[in-house]
């Protein structure tokens, strides 16, 4: 007869192998690395806690060092590849197939790894995609994730940085499999239960925080003019007409630019109240004095930020707060979120070619999505309506009735028309192209697919994507923002012109913006100083951004 | 270090009286540009030092732009450039039109 409880023996033997390393649940950090030989089996699909923002750092240095002689072949599945040693483990066989998101810190070392074949690459998935997966086809055997704190039932408190460990431990822990938190402290009782201990297996003190990367802070010093116009274009010339009130916005400096003029240019415009209202986003210190203004009604957010904690916990009618007062933050609910609920997603990118395909992937850099194609995607299971959204649907289509016709999200590529060291963000072919080739990809890592893209912003002027009624007005808008680049000077002066009396390019002119109003002065705060002294000191800058 | 020199007529005539103007800083990403009230009215020259080589036509497109949508006749412009994007080039010359032209708002 079959037994149809092997997952749950296997389980049970792992436990019973662990337990000789461990008081009840807890396990010595000096006794990781044999602690995980004991536990892990070669093949084992593995989640290893970590991802733009929170990492499970101890446990995967411990990891990093087992014995590849015992422990190898491991599938990872995870969302970030960003410290060394998650890329240590594939140098020294201990992983071979990877499955992942992000990898942003390390795009040029995974790049190198991938070329030499050190990595049998799976896909690369946006966050969202890679949770799925967690539950149907890539269920991880193992968890090795992060916790604020834990009491020595293994109740784990997650605390600000709550972000993938809820999904994780779901997947894992009800299917079977072993979870293994690292965890700050150990504690008599934790300030709220973000996970059961029932689901958590084994628990290691680490003495010390885990490692947060703070990915969402930018230096209002940094700012240019021309992000600063581009900002202006677009709160000018698509927030305020379409009226988008839900929101993401990407990690960028021209959306930190609309963040800070916001309670100022935005003011002017008279558009507190009836843009930017509701928000999926990280918490950006940027976003502080629109929040202060009174332009914010809440925020729900995919992780936290460093320095941010007191003044979220400060400011509860905005943000999701638990029992304790701090934040909360759920990845997987947030970019549902993003994708479902919000009206907008307006991002930075690396590439844009003439069909509007977007890709921040350069040969030398594979930076993986996050959650950026999720955010920038129209949802096609969408079936509530928003007045931006009809507005935009009604754009694209309209010869279909009404009640028959689908709206759409806008989805906005905002960006200068040269990047770093007068590199054009505007390209005949995408470089995801020919990495595709070399790595004999069935799919090219494109970020943003031109057909979801609606809107291109640069400091020439807004393209709108939507009134485009085929390929060739399609390229020649793109061309037309495009600015002195060589895609830019080939347009058809001709075509663009008669795309612009149609609203399809619209100039800062057309607008009623000067490019000389483009100024510093327009940022609400011009400092990170500025940010902290406009959350009344509770934002708490980490110290590599203080200068003063 | 790459010069490179534009002579164009000019359809606008700049504003004002000041004999001279100077925006913007040598730095790296950031350029200065000098203007001089020193042409006919209906002439510009442009002379450019760049420490970024082979940007020729992209000058050549953005100094023209200039030219013809800016108050420019009359004005003898120097640029002493760090590797300026060109939206930074085209707004600092613009800003340039304004500050010779007496408009400092």
């Amino acid at each position: 007869m079959r037994d149809w409880a092997t997952q749950k023996a296997a389980r049970a033997a792992r436990i019973a192998a662990g337990a000789s390393f461990a008081r009840g649940k807890v396990v010595q950090a000096a006794d990781l690395a044999p602690f995980l030989e004991a536990v892990l089996r070669p093949g084992d699909r593995v989640c290893l806690e970590g991802d733009n923002q929170k990492q499970a750092d101890l446990l995967a240095d411990a990891l990093a060092e087992v014995d590849p002689g015992v422990i190898h072949d491991l599938h990872m599945v995870q969302s970030g590849i960003v410290l060394p040693s998650h890329l240590d483990v594939f140098e020294k066989g201990i992983a071979r197939r990877l499955d992942y998101s992000y990898s942003g810190p390390q795009a040029a070392r995974i790049a190198r790894m991938l070329y030499g074949g050190q990595i049998a690459l799976g896909a690369v998935h946006t966050y969202l995609e890679l949770f799925a997966r967690y539950f149907i086809d890539l269920t991880p055997q193992v968890a090795l994730i992060a916790a604020v704190s834990a009491d020595r039932d293994g109740n784990l408190y997650t605390g600000p940085n709550t972000e993938d460990t809820p999904t994780v431990v779901e997947a894992t822990s009800f299917k079977d499999g072993l979870v293994v938190a690292q965890v700050g402290e150990i504690v008599d009782r934790v300030p709220r239960v973000d996970i059961p201990g029932d689901r958590v297996h084994f628990v290691v003190e680490a003495g010390r925080p885990f490692h947060v990367e703070p990915l969402f802070t930018r230096d209002p010093g940094s700012i240019t003019e021309t992000q600063i116009l581009t900002a202006m274009l677009a709160i000018k010339g698509l927030y305020a007409p379409y009226g988008i009130r839900r929101l993401n916005h990407g990690i960028g400096f021209n959306t930190a630019a609309i963040e800070l003029l916001l309670p100022t240019y935005g003011e002017k415009l008279g558009l507190r109240g009836q843009v930017c209202t509701h928000w999926a986003l990280n918490p950006h210190p940027t976003l502080i004095p629109a929040i202060e203004a009174g332009w914010v009604e809440q925020i729900h957010c995919f992780g936290s930020e460093v320095g941010m904690d007191d003044y979220i916990a400060a400011r509860p009618d905005i943000y999701f707060t638990g029992a304790d007062g701090s934040l909360r933050s759920n990845r997987a609910f947030c970019q549902t979120a993003g994708l479902y609920a919000c009206d907008l997603f307006i991002g930075s990118t690396l590439q844009v070619d003439l069909s509007g395909h977007s890709s921040t992937v350069t040969t030398n850099r594979i930076a993986g999505f996050g959650g950026a194609p999720n955010m920038g995607s129209d949802p096609r299971g969408r079936r509530h309506p928003s007045e931006p959204w009809l507005k935009a649907g009604a754009e694209a289509d309209p010869d279909t009735p009404a009640p028959l016709r689908r709206g759409r999200k806008l989805v906005v590529q905002i960006g200068e028309t040269f990047g770093d060291g007068n590199v054009p963000l505007f390209v005949e072919r995408l470089d995801a192209l020919a990495l595709a080739e070399k790595l004999d990809l069935p799919l090219a890592p494109v970020m943003v697919y031109g057909d979801d893209v609606t809107h291109i912003v640069t400091e020439e002027g807004i393209a709108n994507l939507l009134l485009c009624r085929d390929p060739d007005e399609r390229e020649q808008a793109i061309r037309g923002v495009a600015g002195y680049t060589e895609i830019g000077r080939r347009r058809d002066a001709g075509m663009v012109a008669r795309l612009r009396e149609r609203g399809v390019i619209r100039r800062p002119e057309d607008l009623g913006i000067d490019p000389l109003d483009a100024d510093r002065s327009l940022l609400a705060a011009r400092s990170i100083k500025d940010l902290a002294l406009a959350s009344g000191g509770l934002y708490r800058p980490p110290s590599r951004f203080r200068n003063w | 270090m790459e010069r490179l020199s534009y002579t164009l007529s000019a359809p606008i005539p700049a504003g004002g009286t000041k004999p001279r103007a100077i925006v913007g800083v040598v730095a790296s990403g950031n350029l200065e540009v000098l203007l001089e009230r020193a042409l006919a009215p209906d002439l510009c020259t442009v002379e450019i030092a760049t420490a970024a080589h082979g940007f020729a036509e992209i000058w050549a497109a953005v100094v023209a732009d200039f030219v013809a949508r800016r108050a420019a006749g009359g004005l003898r412009i120097a640029i002493n450039d760090g590797g300026a994007r060109p939206d930074t080039v085209a707004l600092r010359l613009a800003q340039g039109a304004r500050l010779i032209a007496g408009d400092a708002a």
